[in-house]
């Protein structure tokens, strides 16, 4: 017990003395997961409609893949990117591995498929009256995704919440493509791994309360968006 | 089957196919301009599948579709922007109710002010304003399809395609609610489509008919004509002529079926020639004794039946079996049983009469 309460106060005194590497550390990962979260959203919300709407030959199998993705590990998709990146590897040239840019790729891999699926769901199970409706009253292609974005922002922003836990909560793919170099690549997860190896329990949990706060925070502004009454 | 009238919109040799089957082939409708074609049939007749074509959600094996001449097919954005749907469900947005009805002018990017101003005047005629700032989740049937007819007309919609917009809502609710739609359609005159299963609500609204059976146009013209002279035995139907009687024209203006004589001024066919004869039953009136005038079949009260506002009376005489709508104040005075004898009165002006091809 000495060594949690410990590795708590330790926490505290970092937090209260505005440790530099901490908040370089918790920038860094913000930035990397916010990015990836990004750019998951983007690609994912588009398709998961798509996928929702449409009905084409290999939908099923486009499915079955987001499915699979969704419970994907994250050390399996650090391996794929780390091959493709490696420098031998057929996009080795652009010099990415070990790079925040490679931790990205990776943690959109693990991101995407959680965002195509809950927006895919959440688009399903709109009305297709409604969506009939929509290109009824004139709406042109992107004014029916955008009125289906409005239409089911609880559930697409229950993809974003768990993109961006995917994104922020993942350790092996990052440790994988970005190495933990210090001042470069080292986010909260990475350093926590590295701290607990090093016997630094107090540093580690400091970190890891960092990570937890973070989550929440975050989690918390998206769930008052969430929940808030419906704006007109 | 076209009309005189100008058309804006037309149909012609559309086939809309559902796994491979024809679920509607129709060879020429016209929409006359300004005025209201009610679409009538029965459940599966193809009714909201022509609609789905018309609003361009459904793609047709084959057929041309003309909005003022043009293709509606060659810019469906920007023919849908011509044009408004409401239907059975009000289909409303989770926003507010004044942002639902301005919705269509935002997609269509009319600046916020004149959206404001219109929005404004469309709850103000459905008589929904107080409802402006409401969610539309907090409304109720009637309230919602309020607001969903306002939507369509706040676009100012050269044509309006409606799907039985009014037969989701109660009774009183649907009365205050045509009544209010009846008199802003004939201030505006949009070219409406209106699909109904409601005779009432036809000959109230409409100025022209469709009707549709299995997929394809069996009858257009006015729908009094239509409801009063079905084109066939399946129109007949339909339309609820319950008396519909296999029979031949015996001399001019008379003919025989199951053993009686009926004088009709309906058209004729030729001598000899097999008939159906068609009859409402409501223009089936019965009395206790014969009087002499018009055609008169002395029938036995089989089965009696209230039905609203009327008692329907099914009757049978010699060979033939009548149907009888009688008002409920004249059947309190009739004082009928099961088993009585009656005569059924029938003014030859009621008989309809169909070539029988079958």
């Amino acid at each position: 017990m000495d060594l949690i309460w410990d590795g708590i106060r330790e926490a505290a005194r970092l937090w209260w003395s505005g440790d530099g590497e901490i908040i370089e550390i918790t920038l860094r990962t913000l930035a990397i997961s916010a990015a990836a979260t990004a750019l998951a959203l983007t690609i994912g919300i588009p398709l998961g409609a798509v996928l929702a709407l449409r009905r084409f030959f290999g939908r099923g199998l486009i499915v079955a893949a987001v499915n699979t993705g969704m419970g994907m590990p994250p050390v399996v998709v650090g391996l794929l990117v780390a091959l493709i990146l490696w420098r031998t590897g057929p996009l080795g040239d652009l010099n990415l591995i070990y790079t925040p840019t490679a931790m990205v790729v990776a943690q959109l891999l693990l991101s995407l498929p959680l965002v195509v699926g809950f927006s895919l769901a959440s688009i399903q199970s709109v009305n297709p009256r409604l969506i009939g409706q929509m290109w009824a009253m004139g709406a042109n292609r992107w004014q029916v995704l955008w009125l289906l974005i409005r239409e089911t922002r609880l559930g697409l922003l229950a993809a974003v919440m768990a993109g961006f836990g995917a994104a922020i909560s993942e350790v092996g793919a990052s440790m994988q493509v970005g190495g933990n170099l210090a001042g470069e690549t080292r986010v909260l997860t990475t350093a926590t791994v590295l701290e607990t190896g090093r016997g630094n329990f107090e540093v580690a949990i400091a970190l890891s309360l960092v990570l937890v706060v973070l989550a929440f925070i975050v989690n918390l502004v998206l769930t008052t968006v969430q929940q808030r009454r419906p704006v007109t | 089957m076209t009309d005189p009238a100008e058309a804006h919109l037309e149909v012609r040799g559309l086939v809309v196919q559902r796994g491979g089957v024809s679920v509607l082939e129709i060879d020429a409708l016209d929409i006359p301009r300004g005025l209201v074609t009610v679409v009538i049939g029965p459940n599966g007749s193809g009714k909201s599948t022509l609609l789905g074509a018309l609003q361009l959600v459904l793609h047709p094996a084959r057929g041309t579709l003309t909005l003022d001449g043009e293709s509606m097919h060659a810019d469906p954005v920007k023919t849908r922007r011509r044009m408004s749907a409401a239907f059975q469900e009000p289909l409303l947005l989770s926003m507010s109710v004044r942002a639902n009805v301005e919705l269509p002018l935002r997609l269509r990017g009319v600046d916020r002010r004149r959206r404001r101003e219109l929005a404004e005047h469309w709850l103000e005629r459905f008589g929904i304003a107080a409802l402006a700032r409401r969610h539309a989740r907090q409304l109720s049937g009637g309230e919602a399809q309020r607001v969903s007819l306002a939507r369509a007309f706040a676009s100012q919609p050269e044509v309006l395609l409606l799907d039985e917009p009014f037969s989701g809502v109660d009774a009183p609710t649907r009365e205050g609610l045509i009544e209010d739609f009846a008199e802003i359609v004939s201030q505006t005159r949009p070219t409406t489509m209106l699909v109904t299963h409601d005779r009432d609500e036809a000959l109230r609204l409409g100025d022209h008919a469709a009707l549709l059976i299995e997929g394809g146009l069996r009858q257009t013209g006015k729908p009094s004509e239509v409801f009063d002279r079905p084109a066939d035995r399946a129109v007949a139907q339909f339309v609820g002529m319950e008396n519909v009687w296999a029979g031949r024209r015996s001399e001019s203006g008379v003919y025989q079926a199951g053993g009686v004589r009926l004088a009709s001024t309906a058209k004729t066919v030729a001598l000899g020639a097999p008939a159906l004869l068609c009859v409402r039953p409501e223009r089936v009136v019965l009395t206790r004794d014969e009087d002499g005038s018009g055609n008169q079949v002395r029938a036995v009260v089989r089965t009696v039946r209230p039905r609203g506002p009327v008692v329907r009376c099914d009757l049978t005489s010699a060979r033939l079996g009548l149907v009888a709508d009688v008002p409920l104040a004249a059947w309190d005075e009739l004082g009928l049983a099961v088993g009585d004898e009656v005569t059924a009165r029938i003014a030859p002006a009621d008989v309809h009469v169909i070539e029988d091809s079958d």
